[in-house]
């Protein structure tokens, strides 16, 4: 009992913090920073398995969160008639043939013998099929991109509830991480770091520039919402009941009718945008709480004692029988596939998908301080890690604001130093993240809660 | 005469612009494959680190051109790097002291120093957005072009027009003192071939009395160098921006793993393979096939390979390449 | 006095256990002793104690009547004493000659005419100088490794397995270049698996087991005594 004491004591002050915004700031920011949190501890946990528990370090998470997204928007689109009629075909052509270059090259893998003639066909099987494919899907691509172009220009979805592109997403993210395992998990730990972080940049940049898939930098607006929309629900006879009741007391301090009226009017509508927000929270802590069950269940399997014994001893497990590569293969997967699921909840709550918004500063460097200061190797922790470091990436700029005023109180307000480092608080969330990280690797390299695990 | 127009279109377009940026990257490759091969880890802050020694470059050249003092046709930037490498040579001291010593004496595991590089990433990172802001700077003054494209038109009578930047210039001259001072430190100098001896075999060399302190030391003051004078040509020839600089981390690491990752000469060849590949791959070739078809096989398309958009991803697909068939990189890494 | 000795040495590494006990081991000048005994008999970890490698708790290491006892493996070294490790012991990214001025990395004075020596004591040395040694075999390396060592012309060399993994022709060459090295008037100390041959070129021998000493005599000695012969040296 004593051992989780810790782990309660860290997420009552954790939930602390987030009520004091809430009382403090508003209820409104306090709940968009908690879905943030929970969108962010879905990624943390999807690292965290492939790190904590197998010793992997993925620096791709960025890719997969985009992939995720890309899920949200293939999904829940409705289908674009016009495009799908002016190039669909030259796209499904193309897709035939990537099909079709992928099997010939295992083809030859399987049938020839390890040759330098059999790089060289390898070689020319795909720069040729690249060139065919070219010539192919262009006249289609730019069809399909000239089809409307300040709405659509692509090919829209499939016109499905959004919510689906949760799995989806979780197989794209695994689809990929599949294809990559394959080829980059045999690297050393900080060699397949710097392949992840660069692979990832590949998917992005596919996923900015191929207009006629996601649109591009153009971006994606409106996705249809799993949550009932604002100005629907400030029409809705129970909720404005609801938020009536909610508030009679105050509501019952004016006495003026149209006064009451106005108030209320007002409650109603910063009603909605935090019920809504709720809708959001309920969903992302069902995902959550389904995911530390599972994660939690398979630390302590047999399964999740050996992935500890081959991080451990790479080399004893090996001689024991156990397939490293296979068990380091399922686990990238997995951990990728979740970090998908997160994607998709991330585009599912903003409703809009922006590929020039994936960068890996905010969406692989980031997500490793939470998994580092949470705490890798324990579920609790890098959730944990995945609300503190989120909570302090928002609220460091107020906090940066009230130590700039307090530390240059003795000068004017004109001073250009003031006015300067006033300028520059957005800034200090780098600051802290930096320092934070430093902190925690020099004086509790385990994290804020440890990995531990009884022996039964 | 159509043969030397498309001469100069690739010399313009492809030659002269991918040797500037090359030796850009191979600067930085060089610098993250002292830090691998020495100080044995993956240096994640080394695009910040860089932005960092030329924001000081830029503090300097500001003061300068406030006194007046300038280098004439030749950028004032130029006079700033010393200075800059000095102030650039003890941040790097300092956060050698307070963050990586500990590790390093620890022996831990590089994976462990690499994720500290990240905290040292996002502290540089607001330093330098704190001090300079995150903005697009340019600092460069004086002569701009060496040849402007439409006096070697007059000059030759061509239709291509070959316009050199001095910047680029300035870039591939500097480059080639510096490097060929690297090699000649690492190679003919006692403190030089200490520094690979303590690459390729640490244990042996503390038996033969090497000092690995005085070892670090050096490290760090090249890697000061090498990151301020990197950083300011690339800042000179484009601009300066953090974000940019960030993001130049990628291509260099790829250069550096290409070369053979703790192999100097390899990560200086494998900068001009990253540029050469990505402006070979992404140059749309339509008009140098204007000029070299008879009019008849005009080409319709650009004739690209790949669109400019995907810049970067060639340069990352080569390095996956590499990976995959070489991992100890083309020119085989770990020996200094 | 002997020249160089480690004089009942306890100890073990970091907090582990005592992996040595009270065990002495000497060496003259222009002597080979050769350290033998069973695996885990703590024959490398005597010799890493007498350069420092590891802390002892009781016992002394003396050179030439000093007392080293307190210095670092560094400082060992000013003290003339070089050591071969067994794995690793050359800069495989450097040339021959690099490797060599390596090893004369604490002398300060001109060292052209050490090498030239060990040029003639390693002919092939002399033919191979600018390649890497990472491209010459094995018992080219174990000559480089030597040469290194010698850099500082040591009054001690020890050598830990200088044969492990060579062939048999080359271990006999091995061996003939140590004995030269002996007669440039050097105590060479070396741990040995292969214990006849290596008693066959040695002035003394000392058996260790679990970390004590258990017999000890001139090679010639050890090897014609049965209880030696049954137990360490195959019948």
């Amino acid at each position: 009992m004593r051992k989780n004491l810790n782990v309660i004591a860290a997420y009552s002050i954790m939930m602390g913090l987030i009520i004091l915004v809430g009382t403090f700031q508003s209820w409104n920011i306090a709940l968009s920073i908690f879905n943030l949190c929970l969108i962010s501890a879905v990624m943390t946990m999807g690292a965290n398995i492939q790190w904590g528990y197998a010793g992997l370090i993925n620096f791709g998470i960025m890719g997969f969160t985009a992939l995720g997204g890309l899920a949200a928007v293939l999904i829940s689109v409705n289908p674009v008639q016009e495009a799908w009629s002016a190039g669909g075909i030259n796209i499904l052509l193309s897709l035939f043939l990537i099909i079709g270059i992928v099997l010939a090259v295992r083809f030859v893998l399987k049938r020839y013998q390890k040759s330098k003639i059999r790089n060289y066909i390898i070689a020319v099987i795909i720069i040729s099929g690249i060139i065919i494919i070219r010539f192919v899907s262009e006249p289609g691509i730019e069809a399909i991109e000239e089809v409307n172009p300040a709405k659509s220009g692509f090919l829209g979805g499939l016109g499905l509830p959004i919510i689906f592109s949760w799995i989806v997403g979780a197989f794209f993210a695994g689809g990929l991480a599949f294809v990559i395992g394959k080829v980059a998990l045999g690297l050393r730990a900080d060699y397949l770091a710097i392949a992840t972080l660069l692979i990832s940049e590949i998917v992005i940049a596919i996923i900015k520039h191929e207009d006629w898939l996601t649109r591009g930098v153009k971006n994606v607006v409106g996705l249809k919402r799993p949550a009932p929309y604002e100005v629907n629900l400030q029409q809705t006879e129970w909720f404005i009941n609801l938020v009536e009741k909610f508030n009679s007391s105050k509501l019952n301090l004016i006495t003026d009718l149209s006064e009451r009226q106005v108030a209320l009017n007002q409650l109603v509508i910063d009603g909605s945008s935090v019920f809504v927000k709720l809708c959001y929270s309920g969903l992302f802590l069902v995902v959550v709480i389904i995911l530390l069950i599972l994660t939690q269940k398979a630390l302590y399997s047999p399964w999740g004692r050996m992935m500890r014994a081959i991080r451990d001893n790479e080399e004893a497990a090996n001689a024991m029988g156990k397939n490293v590569v296979k068990q380091h293969l399922l686990i990238f997967v997995l951990g990728s596939a979740i970090v998908g699921v997160a994607g998709a909840m991330l585009v599912t709550q903003d409703g809009l998908f922006t590929p020039g918004s994936y960068r890996p500063l905010r969406y692989t460097f980031l997500i490793w301080v939470m998994v580092i200061v949470g705490g890798s190797g324990n579920n609790f922790g890098a959730i944990l890690g995945g609300f503190v470091v989120w909570f302090l990436w928002i609220e460091s700029a107020p906090i940066g604001l009230y130590l700039v005023n307090l530390t240059t109180a003795g000068l004017e307000d004109t001073h250009f130093l003031k006015v300067h480092l006033i300028e520059s608080v957005p800034y200090f969330r780098f600051l802290m993240m930096g320092i934070g990280l430093l902190l925690i690797m020099r004086y509790r390299p385990k994290g804020i809660l440890p990995e531990k695990i009884e022996i039964k | 005469m159509d043969f030397l127009n498309a001469l100069i279109l690739l010399l313009n377009y492809i030659f002269v612009p991918a040797l500037a940026y090359g030796s850009q990257l191979a600067i930085g490759a060089i610098f993250v494959t002292l830090i691998y091969g020495i100080l044995r880890f993956a240096n994640f802050a080394t695009g910040d680190m860089m932005s960092f020694g030329t924001m000081i470059a830029i503090l300097f050249t500001w003061h300068f051109q406030s006194i007046g003092l300038t280098l004439g046709f030749l950028p004032t930037a130029l006079l700033a790097i010393p200075f800059a490498i000095l102030i650039m040579g003890s941040y790097m001291l300092i956060i050698d002291k307070f963050v990586f010593k500990y590790y390093r004496l620890n022996k831990s595991p590089p994976v462990q120093l690499a994720m500290v590089s990240i905290g040292v990433m996002f502290v540089t990172q607001a330093v330098v957005r704190i001090i300079i802001g995150p903005s697009d700077r340019r600092f460069f003054d004086g002569e701009k072009f060496l040849i402007k494209a439409s006096e070697f038109k007059d000059i030759t009578g061509l239709n291509e027009g070959l316009a050199i930047k001095s910047t680029q210039v300035i870039t591939i001259v500097v480059t080639i003192i510096l490097v060929s001072i690297l090699f000649w430190f690492l190679n003919k100098t006692k403190t030089g071939k200490s520094m690979r001896a303590y690459s390729d075999n640490e244990d042996l060399a503390l038996l033969s009395g090497i000092d690995p302190k005085k070892i670090v030391i050096i490290t760090w003051m090249i890697a000061a160098i090498l990151a301020t004078i990197g950083g300011v040509l690339y800042g000179l020839d484009k601009s300066f921006k953090p974000f940019t600089y960030f993001n130049n981390m990628l291509p260099i690491f790829a250069a550096a793993i290409v070369g053979g990752i703790g192999n100097p000469f390899g990560a200086f060849l494998g900068g001009y393979v990253i540029a050469f590949s990505e402006i070979l791959l992404t140059y749309a070739y339509k008009k140098f096939f204007m000029y070299v078809l008879p009019e008849s096989m005009e080409p319709d398309g650009l004739i690209q390979l790949l669109s400019t958009d995907y810049k970067f991803a060639v340069s990352f697909s080569i390095l996956v390449i590499v990976l995959l068939y070489r991992p100890s990189g083309i020119f085989k890494g770990k020996i200094l | 006095m002997p020249f160089f000795e480690g004089k009942n040495m306890t100890g073990g590494y970091g907090k582990g256990p005592d992996i040595i006990n009270s065990c002495t081991v000497n060496v003259e000048r222009g002597e080979i002793v050769s350290i033998l005994g069973p695996n885990g008999a703590g024959k490398s970890t005597a010799m890493k104690a007498m350069l420092g490698l590891l802390n002892l708790k009781s016992g002394s290491v003396i050179i030439d009547g000093k007392d080293i006892s307190k210095l670092s493996p560094q400082d060992r070294v000013k003290e003339g004493i070089s050591f071969v490790p067994q794995t690793k012991n050359v800069f495989a990214g450097m040339t021959v000659e690099e490797n060599l001025e390596m090893g004369a990395f604490l002398v300060n004075d001109y060292y052209k005419n050490v090498i030239d020596e060990i040029y003639n004591l390693f002919p092939i040395l002399s033919e191979k100088r600018k390649q890497f040694v990472g491209e010459l075999s094995g018992g080219q390396r174990q000559q480089v490794a030597l040469g290194r060592a010698l850099m500082i012309k040591p009054s001690v060399l020890m050598l830990d397995e200088p044969t492990a993994g060579v062939s048999p022709i080359v271990m006999d060459e091995l061996f003939d270049h140590i004995i030269k090295v002996k007669k440039t008037n050097v105590a060479i100390l070396m741990v040995e698996q292969n214990a006849k041959q290596a008693l066959n070129i040695s002035d003394r021998g000392y058996v260790l087991v679990t970390g004590e000493n258990r017999y000890s005599g001139t090679g010639k000695e050890l090897l014609n005594d049965p209880r030696v012969r049954s137990s360490f040296l195959g019948g």
